[in-house]
């Protein structure tokens, strides 16, 4: 069974909501990624999704935008990614780790030669934020041939005939963007949220995430009452952007791994309460 | 496909439905956009068979583009050049100075059709901005034009012109703020604010229908090219001429033709400092394919996947990514795609402006600057139509600048 399926199963069983943080590889310096990775375990989160910088991220807002410009000047490219997540494994082989990126990147070092590498590194699923399935022709058999999920989005605008497509080539769960618009976006709507996971829960078995828009514990708890795993991505970015700017290097990431912990644990409690 | 279909199967019957030219093009963008595309893709198809429509953009073209343009044979150029007969399309002459009005007309068209009240564009050199900006006034619809920091600066006469015009131009800070993060920043917006807004994109590239709908409008150049040339020579040209940003004024030009097998046909790219250099905007010369935009095209990218900074003199020209049109034209052998630098650029802007009295663009002045080169080579028989993208009154700060005179 797949590190996610694993998961989902486990938190199922003890009634459990899935907590993934998503914080760029490499923002604000590429020591951090590591270590923040397994704070972030620590403190609650039950898979974590890793951003891989992209020079040209269009489906980000300013937050995560400028988190892959932090990571960019440092040069982090995929392939330091999968070193990062090797690293993680050394001392943690349970926790899941998805990457969430752009296409480019993948592309340039080939489908089967990343799938491959990302396996070797221990990633589990890979989310490509701009290659639909009509797109994915090649993509997803390189992906599935190394044990690798592929995660997709739905959004709101995804009507329940492309909900069908998407699901029929998704696994480990799918990912609904609860809004229109970009990453960090303030306005989640959250009985609409509710409404249309009921949409997918009618096409689909398979778990399902929501992201964008999930800034509090209050938001994370009343999203986790539908859904089955809670994202929060820029809400953290924005802490290593604070401490990025106003401290050293080392006690910036100190205080940084500090802060999203105790937003990750807030978060934790009040999806478990 | 049998074999009959398959020799009755024309370079010009591409794009295939989902938008591919051979391996290049397609839909790469995030879910949210996947539908908006669908739709617009469904008006696109029906209203380019609506003969109620194509009544309406032709009305437009003749009368607020001031259609069609001459084909002009600049005969002392071409004496002094001593080979081909050269002639020049002349889109500056349109409304707003460039070919860019030709597809603004026609995508606010469909936006009025699919009843959307709020209009979007990205703008390099401005003249797209300007043009998206011209057709919301007539129409009285809030417009939105992202612009990089650094091309405000640059064109800072088509930011006046676009205020003027009632639009609001929003300055992109992010990443190498120039073309490509402003086209990043109207894709963000057009994610967030999808149900009213229509994104008209300036160039024949991003996402499917885009290439293929901004080169059909586009292509009214061509068509008239062709006819053109049957008036003034009783024949096709020999060569087309036209630089290469995104590639819209090319492909307007090529489209009519790519299916004449006689026609060659040369896209010029930016070469900026010298492809040697690094610092350049050639993607088709010296880029890799890759996927940017909503596309899959030649790209200026580092072996990582990283989108790079591109130089050139002009802002138009200034993006990393082709339409994809343009990377499939190159790879099945029926399109040259050639570089000049700015310095030629330059010398071929001072060229015409002294020989002919027409001054291009820095964009067009790319396409001149090739012509340079091509013609001698030709004989006194043959023809060149090179196309005279846009004028170039915005320019001169750049200009001038360069050869150090100051206001």
């Amino acid at each position: 069974m797949s590190r996610i399926k694993g998961c989902f199963a486990q938190l199922k069983k003890n009634n459990k909501k899935a907590l993934i943080p998503y914080v760029a590889a490499g923002d604000p310096n590429p020591e951090i990624t590591m270590d923040l990775m397994h704070a972030m375990v620590e403190s609650g989160a039950d898979i974590i999704e890793l951003g891989v910088p992209f020079s040209d991220p269009m489906a980000d807002g300013p937050v995560i935008q400028k988190a892959s410009e932090r990571a960019l000047i440092y040069g982090t490219s995929l392939t330091d990614v999968l070193a990062i997540v090797k690293s993680f494994r050394a001392t943690n082989n349970i926790t899941p780790v998805v990457l969430m990126g752009y296409l480019n990147p993948i592309e340039v070092m080939g489908y089967e030669t990343f799938a491959k590498a990302a396996n070797d590194a221990g990633v589990d699923g890979v989310l490509t934020v701009d290659i639909p399935p009509e797109e994915a022709g090649t993509y997803i058999p390189a992906l599935r041939e190394f044990e690798l999920d592929p995660i997709f989005l739905l959004s709101p605008t995804t009507t329940k005939e492309r909900m069908q497509l998407i699901c029929q080539y998704a696994s480990g769960f799918v990912y609904y963007v609860s809004v229109k618009g970009v990453t960090g976006t303030s306005a989640l709507d959250t009985d609409e949220v509710a409404k249309r996971l009921a949409i997918i829960k009618e096409v689909t078995d398979l778990p399902v995430g929501v992201g964008f828009g999930i800034k509090s514990a209050e938001t994370a708890a009343a999203v986790g009452k539908a859904a089955e795993a809670v994202v929060v991505g820029s809400a953290l970015v924005n802490l290593v952007e604070k401490n990025a700017h106003s401290l050293s290097q080392d006690e910036g990431n100190k205080k940084t791994i500090k802060d999203i912990s105790q937003v990750l644990s807030s978060m934790r409690s009040a999806l478990d309460a | 496909m049998t074999i009959e279909q398959q020799a009755d199967k024309k370079l010009s019957d591409m794009p295939d439905e989902k938008g591919h030219f051979g391996q290049y093009g397609g839909m790469f963008v995030p879910e949210t956009l996947m539908e908006p595309l669908s739709e617009l893709n469904q008006a696109y198809m029906k209203y380019f068979q609506d003969p109620e429509f194509l009544a309406e953009l032709d009305n437009d073209l003749a009368n607020y583009v001031g259609r069609p343009s001459p084909l002009y044979f600049a005969e002392r150029w071409s004496r002094e050049l001593g080979g081909a007969k050269i002639y020049l399309k002349r889109e500056d002459l349109n409304h707003t100075g460039a070919h860019k009005i030709n597809n603004t007309v026609g995508q606010m068209l469909l936006a009025k059709r699919m009843g959307k009240t709020r209009i979007i564009a990205e703008t390099g050199a401005g003249q797209h901005g300007v043009a998206t900006a011209t057709v919301a006034a007539r129409l009285g619809l809030e417009c939105v034009v992202y612009m990089g920091a650094e091309d405000i600066q640059r064109q800072a006469l088509n930011v006046y012109r676009m205020k003027l015009l009632g639009a609001r131009v929003v300055s992109v800070d992010s990443g190498s703020r120039t073309l490509k993060d402003a086209l990043n920043e109207a894709m963000r917006d057009w994610v967030t604010n999808i149900d009213n807004t229509f994104y008209i994109i300036g160039t024949a590239a991003g996402p499917h229908p885009y290439p293929a709908m901004v080169r059909d409008f586009q292509a009214v150049i061509g068509r008239e090219a062709r006819e053109q040339s049957m008036q003034h020579e009783g024949r096709l040209p020999d060569a087309l001429v036209a630089c290469i940003g995104g590639g819209s004024n090319a492909i307007g030009l090529f489209y009519p033709f790519v299916d004449d097998q006689d026609v060659s046909m040369y896209g010029v790219e930016a070469a900026g400092h010298g492809l040697e250099t690094g610092e350049h905007a050639a993607p088709l010369c010296a880029g890799k394919p890759g996927v940017l935009h909503g596309n899959r095209t030649y790209l200026m990218e580092d072996r990582h996947g990283q989108i790079i900074p591109t130089h050139s003199v002009s802002a138009g020209l200034d993006y990393p990514g082709v339409g994809p049109e343009h990377s499939w034209l190159k790879d099945i052998g029926r399109a040259n795609y050639v570089s000049v630098t700015d310095e030629e650029a330059l010398r071929g802007f001072h060229d015409l402006t002294k020989i002919e009295g027409i001054m291009p663009a820095l964009e067009s002045s790319h396409a001149m600057a090739y012509v340079k080169k091509l013609a001698p080579t030709m004989d006194k028989e043959q023809i060149i139509i090179v196309n005279l993208s846009g004028r170039g009154d915005k320019d001169i700060h750049t200009v001038a600048t360069i050869d150090g005179i100051e206001f």
